[in-house]
């Protein structure tokens, strides 16, 4: 299981790459992993959204599950990732390289809740699996 | 009978189970709640309860005694007998949703080929394995195209030529949904509001539009340039179609449809007083993922050979949960399966043979009932086996005179549409033969001078 | 070999069925409106006939075997059923008709609705909905309707313990309600004190499924009843497992305010592969005037010599109309004559003998397989598919061997409140013999389990096709068959 040490982690599994204001997210190994072979991706938001921390970011489906990506912060979306809609094989290949979207942070003390890199290991592996 | 165990038995397996009575098995039901006495009447044999519900279908009279030139959503056609021989076969009748396609090929194949069947005819790229009827696909579309928009979109345009009982079915289905708003066939509207004016109803708001075609007063009509305004306003539309008319008529997929709903019952399914009967639910590739209701897709096993599923399931109740869009868990299989018989044994020449029948028949009708001093037809525009007659005197007068004579007549339209008293809705189909329909006149015109 | 679909059966210029030439003048056809091709297929009447008889061989089904499937009451589906559905007088007349043709129609319709209310205890019945989910969601839409009526704005939430079927919660989030699960206790039951938390007058109900999904009675149905009812709720009652309740008791009685039928499960109806089914709704006498419609009503009392007039009538402030025209008819034939050949004393033999065989499979089971909440069950019971001794294998790889034993599988993977469930339900309908064999059956794919897992892991040998892509079908998402003129 990769958790590269320099991003964030929420209790739902997206990842969160810090750089200034600017926060790239997407899910994380352990979500591609659980979800297994991913069928579909699908956005729930549009570009230059503003957005709630929890609220509904994307899709992703496999064939035994759903889950919906959540905002691990507040902001504005500021870009898409188009290329996962089609792509989205590569969520299950290089999860942290496959980014879905990019949100301009409101508050950045939003991140004071999300976990680091040992934090996050710890918690999966309290889970199982 | 359905109840195998014999004394012997029953004591056998209580003793395995450990508890010394029937009665001990239900400790857990609240004691004064345990073993009502139940008021039913006592139990039949199968040869007493076969004669008495022979003696309750006798009571009716059926559309195989009546000549039926009522319609108006569900109609009198010939079903030939291998459909139902194929739906009557356990191994179909008494199987569960395919959950073990290892052990449901039969059922899966069945599904494909009608998913298949139902696409090509509507000239759309998929089709669902159906929902309940036509009235609740309707509703389904609706829904669809309320979560394709995220909510954002809310306003739905409904032509009032759609049938009433579908728009009924939407509104109900649509009242959870806070801040939607429905236009088009407000009480008041014209009930033959063009569908140039129904245009102008379709702003940025709208996410659907849905028309009939042939609509509920059985005319037909080119849809491509209202498909297109519909589209520039980025709304989805939806035509609910006849699967017999459109075994002669340009499809909704020609005039650029994103959504096609209807009423399977057409295609080999008893009238049997309103069901079961078949939804028909066909979209654009696009949308199939926004679709609810079962889908079966083509895979393979290890060794390679071609297999069905059902697929997408993740979108559905079981796994989203409160997510999920809908929460259907079935189709209507055993009609689809009929429907699909039907289709696979009329064919491509013989459904084009009955749509022609309705169509020369019904315009035969038509004619002849417009010479009739004091009926006028209502119908100028082309129209399919339908067709709407204006009458002398309330249609239910009409109609218990033509009943005297053996004939059920048309529908009623003023039941649903206020304007639309003496209007009666006239439906023929290839079970009408020449003479029916010289009666119908003639009875039709002996009530004018009575 | 698989079976070729119907469009590669197809050869062009073959008929299956005949139709009269037209016996009236021909009119002309619609100018710009005709389509150019008409792409079905073109086969024989036994070819169609074949090749749907080979489909059909390919499947499992009552008839045929064993079909433990818990939650669904894969019951026996009495042949009378089909052949009083078919009787010219009901399969011939069109929903339309006006009702003085179709007394024998509506007076079916009333008994029913009537037996339907003695069985369950409820007020009233509508007979519309058509299917179990689609009579839940008819029952949350009553409830709503309700709470509208009452001007309740502020309950905005629905209770759903964690043992409930699946479709609870996508019901409820469809009429907007606000999704909040409810855990259960060691014994299967509703955690009281978790439930107590949650009542308050936000609350517009609770949706119960009793006999649980577990195949367990919950033990404080009347504390959970009173709670819910003591903050203003309303209780829906999942009917998807009144087999077991069947001359027991009445859920009526015991205060569910609103609960849907499945004709299709407990009435003996044919599931089809998957429908119709048929879901009629029955309500609480507070709640009669929200139920959709048109219902069957007797619009003049009858006098000894003369039957009643019925005729259909819609509730004072229903809800309106969930489908067209007035529910499954056909449906709604098979379960009267079902019904009809039971009796009162008939029907409490159901649930007996239902109770009886899922004890006796769980007694007989219980020391091989691990069942978490062990005790008296009801119509069916869940287990777990699971040995800590033999990793590697699952309630799936079970269930897939019992294919090679030629039962059909039971429900596996739900409830999710149990790992690795197995739930199975083997009805009233079936005798010992079949029920030991299936036992035995279990009983030695646990040992293979142990010994042999790759026999579990293969399965199914013997059925016409393996284990499926299932990755390949939702990426590929071929839907449709290929067909020659699209090409």
């Amino acid at each position: 299981m990769k958790i590269p040490g320099d991003l964030k982690y929420s209790k739902t599994d997206e990842w969160v790459k810090v750089d200034g204001k600017a926060a790239t997210i997407g899910i994380t190994d352990y979500a591609q992993s659980q979800l297994s072979d991913i069928v579909y991706f699908e956005f729930k938001v549009d570009n230059g959204e503003t957005v709630k921390k929890g609220g509904t970011a994307a899709t992703v489906e496999s064939v035994k599950a759903a889950a919906d990506v959540n905002f691990p912060v507040s902001g504005k979306v500021v870009e898409l990732n188009e290329s996962v809609v089609d792509a989205f094989e590569g969520i299950n290949s290089a999860p942290y390289e496959n980014w879905f979207l990019k949100v301009e942070m409101s508050d950045l003390g939003d991140l004071n809740s999300l976990m680091d890199a040992a934090e996050y290991e710890k918690y999966c592996a309290e889970r199982g699996h | 009978m359905f109840i195998p165990h014999t004394d012997s038995e029953r004591e056998e397996m209580l003793k395995e189970i450990g508890v010394s009575s029937m009665a001990e098995l239900f400790n857990a039901v609240p004691k004064n709640f345990r073993f009502p006495k139940l008021n039913l009447p006592p139990a039949l044999s199968e040869m007493e309860v076969l004669a008495e519900l022979t003696e309750l279908a006798s009571v009716n009279e059926s559309t195989r005694e009546l000549i039926c030139f009522l319609g108006a959503g569900a109609y009198n056609h010939y079903i030939p007998a291998a459909v139902d021989a194929v739906i009557s076969r356990g191994e179909f009748l008494t199987a569960y949703t395919p959950y073990q396609p290892e052990v449901s090929q039969g059922t899966l194949q069945a599904v494909f080929e009608y998913q298949s069947l139902i696409a090509l005819l509507t000239g759309m790229e998929v089709s669902n394995a159906s929902h309940y009827d036509g009235a609740t696909a309707a509703a389904e579309a609706a829904v669809l195209a309320y979560h394709h928009f995220r909510g954002k979109r809310a306003r739905i345009v409904l032509s009032p030529a759609v049938n009433p009982q579908y728009r009924a079915v939407l509104r109900t289905y649509m009242s959870g949904y806070t801040g939607l708003e429905i236009v088009g066939d407000e009480a008041g509207s014209s009930p033959f509001l063009s569908v140039d004016d129904l245009a102008k109803l379709v702003d940025m708001n709208t996410s659907l539009v849905m028309v009939q075609y042939p609509d509920f007063f059985g005319r037909i009509q080119d849809l491509t340039a209202f498909a297109q305004k519909v589209h520039e306003a980025g709304a989805l539309l939806a035509v609910a179609i006849n699967p017999t008319a459109l075994a002669m008529l340009k499809t909704p997929g020609e005039f650029g449809a994103d959504i096609v709903v209807g009423e399977g019952q057409p295609l080999g399914i008893p009238l049997s007083y309103g069901g079961p009967y078949l939804g028909l639910f066909a979209a654009k590739k696009e949308l199939v993922r926004k679709m609810a209701g079962r889908l079966v897709g083509e895979t393979q096993d290890e060794k390679g050979q071609r297999g069905y599923v059902l697929t997408l399931t993740a979108r559905e109740q079981h796994i989203r949960r409160e997510k999920a869009t809908s929460n259907i868990c079935t189709n209507q299989g055993l009609m689809a399966l009929a429907s699909a018989v039907y289709l696979s044994l009329l064919g491509k020449h013989g459904l084009r043979k009955v749509a022609e029948l309705c169509y020369h028949k019904a315009h035969y009708a038509a004619e002849k009932i417009g010479k009739i001093p004091g009926y006028e037809l209502q119908t100028s525009t082309p129209f399919f086996h339908e067709f709407v007659v204006k009458t002398p005197a309330p249609v239910a007068d009409i109609n218990l005179h033509l009943l005297d004579h053996g004939i059920l007549g048309g529908y009623d339209l003023g039941k649903d549409y206020p304007g639309l008293d003496n209007h009666m809705l006239i439906a023929v189909t290839e079970m009408n033969t020449r003479e029916d329909i010289d009666v119908l006149c003639e009875v039709l015109e002996e009530f004018n001078h009575g | 070999m698989a079976e070729p679909t119907v469009y590669e059966l197809s050869s062009a210029g073959r008929i299956g069925v005949r139709f009269p030439e037209p016996d009236v003048p021909l009119a002309k056809l619609p100018a710009g409106l005709e389509r150019e091709t008409l792409p079905l297929p073109e086969l024989s009447e036994l070819d169609v006939v074949r090749h749907f008889t080979h489909l059909s061989q390919l499947n499992y089904s009552i008839d045929g075997g064993f079909y433990p499937l818990g939650s669904c009451t894969m019951k026996y589906n009495p042949k009378i059923n089909e052949e009083t559905a078919r009787l010219p007088g009901f399969a011939f007349t069109h929903p339309l008709q006006p009702a003085e043709t179709v007394q024998g129609n509506l007076a079916l319709m009333y008994e029913l609705q009537e037996y339907l209310k003695e069985i369950s205890g409820f007020a009233a019945v509508s007979l519309q909905p058509a299917a179990g989910a689609h009579g839940e969601f008819t029952g949350v839409m009553i409830i709503k309707a309700y709470h509208d009526a009452m001007g309740h704005t502020n309950r905005t939430k629905m209770l759903i313990p964690d043992s409930a079927h699946g479709t609870n919660p996508a019901t409820s989030a469809m009429r907007g309600f606000e999704v909040v699960g409810v855990p259960s206790d060691s014994r299967g039951n509703v955690d009281l004190t978790a439930l107590k938390a949650l009542c308050d007058d936000t609350v517009a109900g609770l949706m119960l499924t009793n006999p649980n999904t577990l195949g367990l009675f919950e033990e404080h149905v009347v504390e959970v009843l009173d709670l819910i009812h003591g903050c203003g709720g309303l209780v829906y009652g999942d009917g998807a497992n009144l087999n077991a309740l069947l001359g027991i008791a009445r859920p009526g009685d015991i205060g569910f305010d609103v609960m849907h039928f499945n004709l299709h499960k407990t009435f003996s109806t044919p599931h089809g592969g998957g429908g119709p089914g048929s879901g009629p709704v029955g309500v609480a006498a507070h709640l009669v005037d929200f139920l959709p419609g048109p219902n069957a009503a007797i619009v003049e009392e009858g006098t000894d010599e003369e039957a009643p007039l019925f005729d259909l009538a819609m509730p004072a402030k229903s809800i309106g109309r969930v489908k067209s025209f007035h529910g499954h008819f056909g449906m709604l034939v098979r379960a009267f004559t079902y019904i009809s050949m039971y009796g009162a004393d008939g029907m409490r033999k159901i649930a007996e003998h239902a109770v009886l065989n899922a004890n006796y499979l769980l007694a007989k089971l219980r020391n091989t397989y691990h069942v978490p909440h062990d005790r008296i069950c009801m119509h069916e019971f869940v287990m777990e598919g699971v040995f800590e001794d033999a990793p590697g294998v699952h309630a799936l790889d079970i269930a897939k061997r019992l294919m090679d034993y030629k039962f059909h599988p039971p429900t596996n993977y739900f409830p999710l409140i149990v790992h690795e469930a197995l739930m199975i339900e083997p009805t009233e309908t079936e005798n010992k013999q079949t029920l030991d064999a299936f036992a035995d059956a279990l009983i030695k794919i646990a040992a293979e389990a142990h010994t042999q897992p790759e026999l579990l892991h293969e399965a199914p040998h013997i059925t016409p096709i393996g284990r499926l892509d299932e990755v390949k079908a939702a990426k590929d998402l071929v839907l449709c068959c290929w067909y020659p003129d699209q090409n």
